[in-house]
């Protein structure tokens, strides 16, 4: 029997970058194939290859033991290959049926036939058991209701293949469980599933085989019963990487920022922030673990200021900055490196030289007074560019120009030479490169030697255990332990993360 | 490859030459096919412009022209849409010819006399456009909805109502506002512009307001670009997100740039105040709030780029004028060719804003480019 | 209120609609006028509206398809020149049918810029708004102005499409209407303003409401129009022609804005004239608002928006003084009152107060004075706008990403 899918030699290369190089990848039909590897592996540029998204510029694609070539979605859907994507594809104000059927309508001369719609898709509910109302409106669901619609999405134009681009991202422990029982469920109905991820507790429950990516390579493929999850991290990472780490402790006893009993609500009025209370110290990393979407970020916005908070006060150096704007706590000495730097961190249109202002603009060096101070920024900017390793041809490129890793450097490097008493650093190596991720281990763990207090959110679980001094875990709004990172593993710290732990203990 | 600078430039350059082109083409076609002769439509324009009262005259149609421009570019700057330039000056006009009258009745001196009608017209048109700031900033409702109603409340409304009640001779044909007192009026600047020229004839006057258009020019391109508040402007309109995170209080700068942007928006109508009419009637000027937003997307918002768009738009209406008079074409052609050139031209820089992004990420990939080989990096690449 | 909002929308609306009319009738009865409910009032406001209608609908297909057009004027503009030409030469049909053709043309402009060129789609509106009128200027200077009762701002008078009163049903409102009866003869009465003396070209723009919100929300190529101003990458991601459906929203946009300015000059007006258009484009913008983004909400906008002109035109001749005009500031004053009860209740303090405010400068503009002035039902319209964003604007939903630029591939 031929394969449900087989890449041979898939080659992708953008300007100065090979995304994919020369990769192999075979999957077995009926199985659940998992791929992993990093950020910026190249697993995301793979699956857009295969479902036509993007061109390949070398390789040969194999659907069934079939040859093709995709030249938009459309191919692949006709192929049998669906993608669920990790950002959903979904019309929040249009109904589950709406958002079911668009692309494949079933008409009758032009008009929708809502009601053969709904058969075949209550047909194809009952097949593969994904219950789901198609008159409700998809910004009346839950996350995981809306994940399982575009399952559906997938399943309703008769996909046998379907692509999973990290669908646990965005849920909740309960809602994982939901998805993999689901997941299995089409297995055992004769789907075949590749499923995009990092995080290797998931991939060992739910995989059959695993295929690990590495800067753009295939590096090997073996199955889940097989491996632990020590192996996989070591075939991911490879050994020659950095690990971070921060040596010997230079934690001391000055409080640099405070937070006492933080509630934020958000718009519907759930305490998304529920009563945490934190203390960084000077020469302290503090990091922060948790799932997305467990209030990490409307942690860091009410600390910040752009987010208000309902009560509880924020303290810096002991001086209440809880009703304070965010000008005056950045002028503070507040630094901040922002979880999504295209949205929170860049000018993206204007040059380098005012990126580096943008947050210090009312301070020596980038303006005196009234005025901005041009060859000051410029000069400044310069310093940056040299000390960051912020690689660029000059400092009047726009932000836009510059990859994701030397942008990235760019905002750790403005924000490192204003010297902050304290610096939130949200993701700081989200999406960029090892080599770029090295540099920005090492700027912050030398200005932790230099006295800096950090509050360190992140998502890569070695990060955070490497980097930080003490880990605290957020769940559902609230601080729910703290762990020393000395003595823990990824694993535990998931389980924390998850709830799991929680249980146990109580 | 050529030099990146030479590159720059051509490019900042290409697209008003392009759109230049393009609109001079269509309109030659159009005329050719109205029956006109186009060589000698342009050749009456061309030659008309080489005169010195054409020249005065294009300054006196660029002055408020370019004011409008620099009212709305505030507000492009940080992506504000302040559709209502125009009821903004009309109302501030008003205003403006209304408490000049009065004080008519007062004995003060000239220039105190000028200031409290310029300061008047700010005072209004900041109101009237503050007004949309705050609509926006605690309401969220869109500026361009409620500016586009706020010019319809202010001149079919406020400025309706009010005028028939400031009328002071019923029997005049343009019925207006009472004339102000001579000691208010701007002195023209043919004084100033005769060192350098030949006396400028034809009973051409350069108005006095010119000059608050040159400080106001010099203020907008100092204000924005050389102080901090103009850096906090455009980043807010760049990505208030970030702007915001970098300290910037996005409502603030909302409602602050709408008043200001309603402020030079007062000024507008100073000319006809100040230099022709003398009084607000109902023959006044319209139309110059939205030959403001062309100018100002013209002229990239820049105060450099809106004082050529400015001018060429004077020069075509007065060229429109002087085609009226002799009816060689018709006088319309004018305002096709601006529009057409408005339309090229915004494509037009979008066009050639794709070929300079695309041109900054190559060469800044180039210098990514390490002695130890390229190092991958998927997210940036993709984006 | 909750049974309210589970009410079918049409059922909604005509609830609206009778208690309005109760509104009226009482109103009318306090002050001493009975224009308020009159045939003749409703006989104008429903032709004052159609432009407006029309040319909301226009924005509906425009913003739904993702694009936000505030060329609507421009190409309403368009849509009178061609109108008048059309209908010189080949009568009121030819009339119509080049007006279409005339907006849709400023359409494709819009959609060539915004959609293929990714301009600011507010800057090509703008573009658009100064484009129109030189042009129709320019074309009259060179075709009507040759022509008898023609000039550079006006065409020879042109036939509209003629007038029907459906049979028994408006005999029967008649009838209703003469008994007297408080607010069911009222009712009756301006009823048959809807169906007494009612022009052919009312009767297509009324049924564009309809047809509109089947074609958008029943057919295929509606549901994709749709998606590209929800989320066009999800329509991309599965195979749907974006660019394609967004053209065709715009290009309809513009026929139905032409549309618009064909009404204007076959039964309003007679002629085209320039800057006959007075800005309707935008109200038919504020309609799309204030109808939440729905077809039949777009038709109750401009209905809405063009009663006070409507009354304006029976309330300001020999017999009548703006008597009738300022008895409508006692129903906005009552209508504010509704709503800070209203706001009150769902525990918006802000809300209650500024409505209260209102309310108050309403009523003592209304006890405060005999007559209103003409200018007060122009003006109208726009302030009900404004007022109507003010307290509702959190609740309206329009297309999440009308405004946005699109490009494809770029997630």
């Amino acid at each position: 029997m031929a394969p449900a899918i087989e890449l041979i030699g898939i080659t992708k290369r953008f300007p100065g970058v090979i995304a994919n190089d020369n990769i192999n990848l075979t999957v077995a039909e009926g199985e659940i194939h998992a791929i992993c590897g990093e950020n910026g592996a190249g697993k995301s540029t793979l699956m857009k290859i295969l479902y036509g998204m993007q061109p390949a510029d070398e390789g040969v694609m194999r659907v069934f033991g079939e040859e093709v070539t995709f030249s938009s979605p459309n191919d692949a859907i006709e192929r049998g290959i669906g993608m669920v994507h990790q950002h959903l594809m979904l019309a929040d104000q249009m109904s589950v049926i709406e958002n079911v059927i668009l692309g494949s309508e079933p008409t009758k001369r032009g008009v929708i036939d809502f009601d053969a719609a709904k058969a075949h898709l209550a047909e194809v509910g009952r097949a593969y058991g994904l219950t789901v109302d198609p008159d409700d409106y998809i910004d009346t669901l839950e996350i995981g209701e809306r994940q399982r619609v575009e399952i559906i999405k997938v399943l309703y134009r008769g996909a046998k293949i379907l692509i999973l681009d990290e669908p646990t991202a965005v849920l909740v422990p309960q809602e994982v469980e939901e998805l993999f029982n689901n997941l299995r469920e089409l297995k055992q109905d004769g789907a075949t599933i590749i499923f995009i991820d990092h995080k290797l507790q998931e991939v060992l429950e739910i995989s059959d085989s695993i295929t690990v990516i590495r800067r753009g390579k295939t590096v090997a493929t073996v199955a889940a019963s097989e491996v632990t999850a020590g192996d996989l991290a070591e075939l991911m990472v490879g050994e020659e990487l950095p690990s971070p780490e921060t040596g010997a402790s230079t934690v001391t006893t000055d409080v640099a920022l405070a937070v006492t009993d933080l509630t934020v609500r958000d718009d519907d009025g759930r305490a998304i922030v529920d009563n945490v209370s934190l203390q960084v110290h000077r020469g302290e990393i503090l990091g922060v673990a948790g799932i997305e979407g467990n209030g990490q970020s409307e942690l860091i916005n009410a600390i910040v200021g752009t987010y208000a908070a309902e009560t509880g006060s924020i303290e810096m150096a002991g001086r209440d900055i809880g009703s304070a704007s965010v000008r005056e706590r950045r002028e503070g000495g507040l630094g901040y490196v922002p979880q999504d730097r295209h949205r929170e961190g860049l000018l993206l249109d204007a040059p380098l030289w005012e990126n580096a202002a943008l947050g210090h603009q009312t301070a020596a060096p980038y303006s005196k007074g009234f005025w901005v101070d041009r060859p000051g920024s410029r000069s400044q900017t310069q310093q940056i560019r040299e000390e960051f390793d912020v690689r660029t041809p000059n400092v009047d490129v726009s932000a836009r120009a510059l990859s994701g890793g030397n942008q990235q450097k760019l905002i750790i490097g403005r924000e490192m030479t204003a010297e902050p008493a304290v610096l939130i650093a949200a993701h700081p190596t989200r999406g960029i490169d090892v080599g770029a991720q090295a540099d920005v281990w090492n700027q912050i763990r030398q200005a932790r030697a230099n006295g800096l207090a950090t509050l360190l959110i992140s998502a890569d679980l070695d990060e955070l255990i490497g980097l930080s001094d003490t880990i605290v875990v957020m769940y559902h709004g609230r601080l729910v332990a703290t762990l020393d990172p000395a003595e823990i593993d990824p694993r535990t710290l998931g389980s924390y993360m998850t709830g799991a732990a929680l249980k146990g203990d109580a | 490859m050529t030099n990146p600078l030479v590159r720059r430039i051509g490019l900042a350059l290409a697209a008003p030459a392009l759109a230049a082109v393009f609109a001079v083409v269509v309109s030659a076609i159009v005329l050719e096919l109205s029956g006109s002769n186009s060589i000698d439509t342009f050749g009456t324009i061309l030659s008309n412009g080489f005169q010195l009262e054409t020249f005065v005259d294009t300054l006196n149609r660029a002055t408020p022209l370019f004011l409008a421009g620099v009212a709305a570019a505030i507000g492009f700057r940080m992506n504000l849409f302040n559709i209502g330039v125009e009821g903004q000056y009309i109302l501030a006009a008003f205003a403006a010819a209304v408490v000049g009258a009065e004080l008519n009745r007062f004995a003060l001196p000239g220039f105190l006399h000028t200031l409290a009608i310029v300061a008047t017209a700010m005072f209004v048109g900041a109101v009237w456009a503050g007004l949309s700031g705050l609509l926006k900033v605690t309401r969220g409702i869109n500026e361009v909805i409620s500016t586009i109603m706020l010019n319809f409340v202010a001149t079919g409304g406020i400025v309706a109502a009010l005028l028939p009640k400031v009328i002071t001779d019923p029997t005049a044909p343009n019925q207006g506002t009472e004339t102000i007192a001579e000691r208010a009026w701007l002195p023209d600047l043919n004084g100033v512009a005769e060192v350098v020229t030949r006396e400028i004839g034809r009973g051409r006057e350069l108005t006095g307001v010119f000059l608050i258009a040159v400080v106001v020019a010099i203020a907008y391109h100092v204000g924005v670009n050389r102080t901090v508040f103009g850096f906090d402007l455009r980043s807010s309109g760049m990505n208030p997100f970030a702007a915001f995170a970098g300290g910037v209080q996005p409502k603030k700068m909302v409602f602050l740039s709408m008043v200001l942007s309603g402020v030079v928006a007062g000024l507008v109508g100073m000319p006809e105040i100040l230099s022709d009419n003398h009084a607000y009637d109902q023959g006044f000027v319209q139309g110059l709030g939205f030959g403001g937003i062309a100018i100002a997307l013209l002229g990239r918002n820049s105060a450099l780029g809106m004082t050529f768009a400015a001018l060429l738009f004077g020069f075509l209406d007065s060229s429109s004028a002087v085609l009226q008079v002799q009816a060689s074409a018709s006088a319309e052609i004018v305002r096709i060719m601006q529009a057409t050139f408005l339309l090229a031209a915004v494509v037009a820089f979008e066009f050639v804003n794709r070929i300079r992004q695309r041109d900054e990420v190559a060469r800044a990939s180039a210098a990514t480019e390490t002695p130890n080989g390229p190092t991958p990096s998927i997210e940036g690449a993709s984006a | 209120m909750s049974w309210f909002t589970n009410l079918p929308s049409w059922a909604r609306w005509s609830l609206a609609a009778a208690v309005g009319m109760f509104v009226l009738t009482v109103v009318q009865r306090v002050s001493g006028t009975d224009l308020l409910t009159e045939e003749g009032t409703a006989q104008a406001m429903l032709r004052w509206s159609i432009p407006i209608l029309l040319a909301g609908l226009g924005g509906l297909y425009s913003e739904r398809a993702g694009i936000v057009n505030i060329g609507l004027e421009g190409m309403m503009i368009l849509g009178t020149w061609f109108g008048a030409w059309g209908a010189l030469n080949w009568g009121p049909w030819g009339g119509l049918a080049a007006g279409l053709v005339g907006g849709a043309l400023g359409g494709l402009l819009h959609a060539v810029a915004t959609v293929s060129f990714g301009v600011d789609q507010i800057i090509s509106g703008v573009g658009i708004n100064i484009l129109a009128p030189a042009l129709t200027r320019f074309l009259s200077e060179r075709v009507f102005s040759g022509e008898a009762g023609g000039s550079v701002s006006q065409s020879p008078r042109v036939d509209g499409f003629g007038n029907f009163t459906v049979p028994g049903l408006a005999d029967f409102l008649g009838t209703i209407r003469d008994q007297e009866i408080f607010w069911i003869s009222d009712v009756a009465g301006f009823s048959r303003g809807f169906v007494a003396e009612m022009s052919w070209f009312t009767l297509i723009g009324l049924l564009t409401v309809p047809l509109s919100g089947w074609l958008l929300w029943k057919t295929r190529v509606g549901l994709r129009m749709r998606i590209c101003g929800e989320n066009p990458n999800a329509g991309e991601s599965l195979g749907v022609n974006i660019y394609g459906h967004k053209y065709l929203g715009v290009i309809i946009s513009g026929g139905l804005s032409g549309l618009a300015g064909a009404f204007i000059v076959l039964e309003l007006a007679g002629l085209y004239r320039g800057g006959q258009t007075l800005g309707r484009g935008f109200i038919g913008l504020a309609a799309l608002v204030f109808g939440n983004w729905r077809a039949i909400g777009v038709l109750a906008g401009s209905l809405v928006f063009s009663y006070p002109f409507g009354l304006s035109l029976v309330d300001f001749n020999a017999e009548s003084s703006g008597g009738a005009t300022r008895a409508l500031l006692l129903v906005i004053a009552i209508a504010l009152a509704g709503v800070m009860v209203w706001a009150q209740r769902s525990g918006k303090r802000g809300d209650a107060i500024l409505a209260g405010l209102f309310a108050a400068i309403a009523l003592v503009w209304y006890l405060g004075t005999e007559t209103a002035a003409a200018w007060l039902p122009n003006t109208m319209p726009y302030a009900l706008v404004l007022i109507v964003l003010l307290f509702a604007s959190q609740r309206l939903r329009g297309p999440r990403t009308a405004g946005l630029p699109y490009r494809r591939g770029e997630t």
